[in-house]
């Protein structure tokens, strides 16, 4: 009986023909078919074929960047599988939160993993954007993607912000009562502000309607295409430059 | 191009097989991308997809484990006739709601979360922002003059509301600013290190200080009617 290496069965794996239709490339042994490997793929063309060494460093970045997207993409997939077991209601929402507790298996975990990774969210956006700051990364010609990047801080906490009225307790009515009469005092047009945000005077099932609409569905594929934007244009301003204000900080 | 006209240099890519020929402009403005230097770089795939993986794991690994000691909270079924007190927002509106407790509505609610927004999307467009020198390194005097009189301005305007933690961090940074202004015989590291910071770092920082100190204060430190308590009593 022979012993076949892993080596050997990717080699086999790699030869077939539905391999080879899929990736389109050889094994990633040269830096042509690694740089294939890159922009031969829809998803990971949006990064640059080459890093600079120093930006890899985990002190150069702590990746805080890639964190919130990796915490965006956890709250994604949970949030799915939230779905599933949730009916935006008055009062099944919250029965369906006793429904994760004592019914669905797992439900609580998988309820705990989401607001987790929500509440990390947003430690590290914030945390990202400080960092990039005290890093000089704003600097030209990163200006606009800066810009992309206080978009998509606003976004996080607004995609934090309509989530937390879902589970329709008393925690969850009074934060959304207490945020949205501080939008009721905006100058003009302030109380129309919030009858457009609450579908409503006062946060009741129009409100809750609403917010998991836009917590679901739309501010998540607004974050998406931001995000999108925002790796597309570190590639595109000619990659990360960490490496620099390094030096500087040592003169 | 004249000699005399020094504005521009000329330089001209050398490596035909890897980059076409190109003419460079550089002016004395540089900007980020074009200071940069040949640095060693490396493939994204796979140096940069590995280390991605291992942070995705990493960080997946701390959201379960978190997630089995924690549970996330549920109160009683939401009802608009029973009002806690205090009714708070999420952790991270707190510092607002802190606001809030000083300042009107539009001020705190509106105006503050309008201008922190804007000045934050504007700091790349400044030049004073991008060159980044030292707060204190030129035109000593009327810097500090005109510091001390924006601080001062901005202190009566919160003492007027009683915004104490507001002004406690803000009094905390400022005083850090004016010890580094200060040419002591032997600087201590600290404050050889603030002394080479611009002024963008200095108002980000403080802004964090504030943010910081509203937040904890928000959060542990306002029960019933906004008052002050103890989180240990």
């Amino acid at each position: 009986m022979t012993t076949t290496t892993l080596e050997q069965t990717m080699n086999r794996l790699r030869a077939t023909r539905a391999w080879r239709s899929i990736f389109r490339r050889g094994p990633a042994r040269t830096n042509r078919t690694r740089s294939l490997a890159i922009f031969g793929n829809v998803f990971l063309h949006l990064l640059p074929v080459k890093v600079r060494q120093q930006s890899l460093r985990v002190r150069a970045t702590y990746y805080l960047g890639s964190i919130s997207f990796f915490l965006f993409v956890v709250l994604t997939l949970t949030g799915v599988l939230l779905m599933f077991y949730y009916h935006p209601a008055v009062p099944q929402a919250y029965l369906d939160m006793k429904d994760l507790r004592f019914v669905v298996s797992n439900g609580v975990f998988l309820r705990n993993l989401h607001r987790v990774a929500a509440h990390i969210m947003v430690i590290a956006v914030f945390w990202h954007m400080f960092h990039v700051f005290y890093r000089g990364g704003y600097r030209p010609p990163h200006e606009f993607n800066w810009a992309i990047g206080v978009v998509l801080l606003l976004l996080t906490l607004f995609l934090s912000y309509t989530g937390y009225l879902l589970p329709w307790d008393q925690l969850a009515f009074w934060a959304i009562t207490v945020g949205t009469n501080i939008l009721a005092s905006a100058p003009f047009a302030g109380p129309q502000l919030r009858y457009v945000l609450l579908g409503g005077n006062l946060v009741g099932e129009n409100a809750l309607l609403r917010f998991y609409v836009l917590h679901c569905v739309i501010l998540p594929l607004v974050a998406f295409l931001f995000i999108a934007v925002h790796f597309w244009r570190i590639q595109k301003d000619g990659g990360l430059t960490v490496g620099e204000s390094d030096e500087r900080d040592k003169q | 191009m004249s000699e005399t006209n020094n504005k521009f240099e000329a330089g001209i890519g050398s490596n035909a097989l890897k980059a076409p020929q190109r003419v460079v402009f550089i002016t004395p403005k540089t900007s980020a991308k074009v200071r940069a230097r040949a640095e060693k770089q490396l493939m994204s795939y796979p140096q940069l997809i590995l280390r991605g993986l291992i942070a995705f794991e990493v960080l997946t690994i701390l959201l379960v484990v978190v997630s089995l000691v924690w549970d996330a909270p549920l109160e009683q079924l939401a009802n608009p006739l029973v009002t806690p007190n205090p009714a708070k927002a999420p952790w991270y509106f707190l510092g607002l709601q802190e606001l809030l407790h000083y300042f009107p509505p539009l001020v705190a609610g509106i105006v503050i979360p309008t201008l922190v927004v804007v000045a934050l999307v504007v700091i790349p467009y400044f030049n004073v922002n991008i060159k980044g020198g030292p707060l204190w390194a030129a035109d000593r005097s009327r810097r500090l003059l005109i510091f001390i009189v924006s601080v001062a301005l901005l202190l009566i305007f919160l003492g007027l509301y009683r915004a104490w933690t507001v002004i406690l961090p803000t009094v905390a940074i400022a005083g850090l600013t004016v010890v580094s202004f200060f040419q002591l015989e032997r600087p201590q590291r600290l404050v050889r290190f603030l002394r080479t910071r611009p002024l963008s770092w200095w108002v980000m920082t403080w802004f964090i200080a504030v943010s910081l100190t509203l937040t904890i204060v928000g959060t542990f430190f306002r029960g019933p009617g906004w008052s002050w308590v103890w989180p240990w009593r």
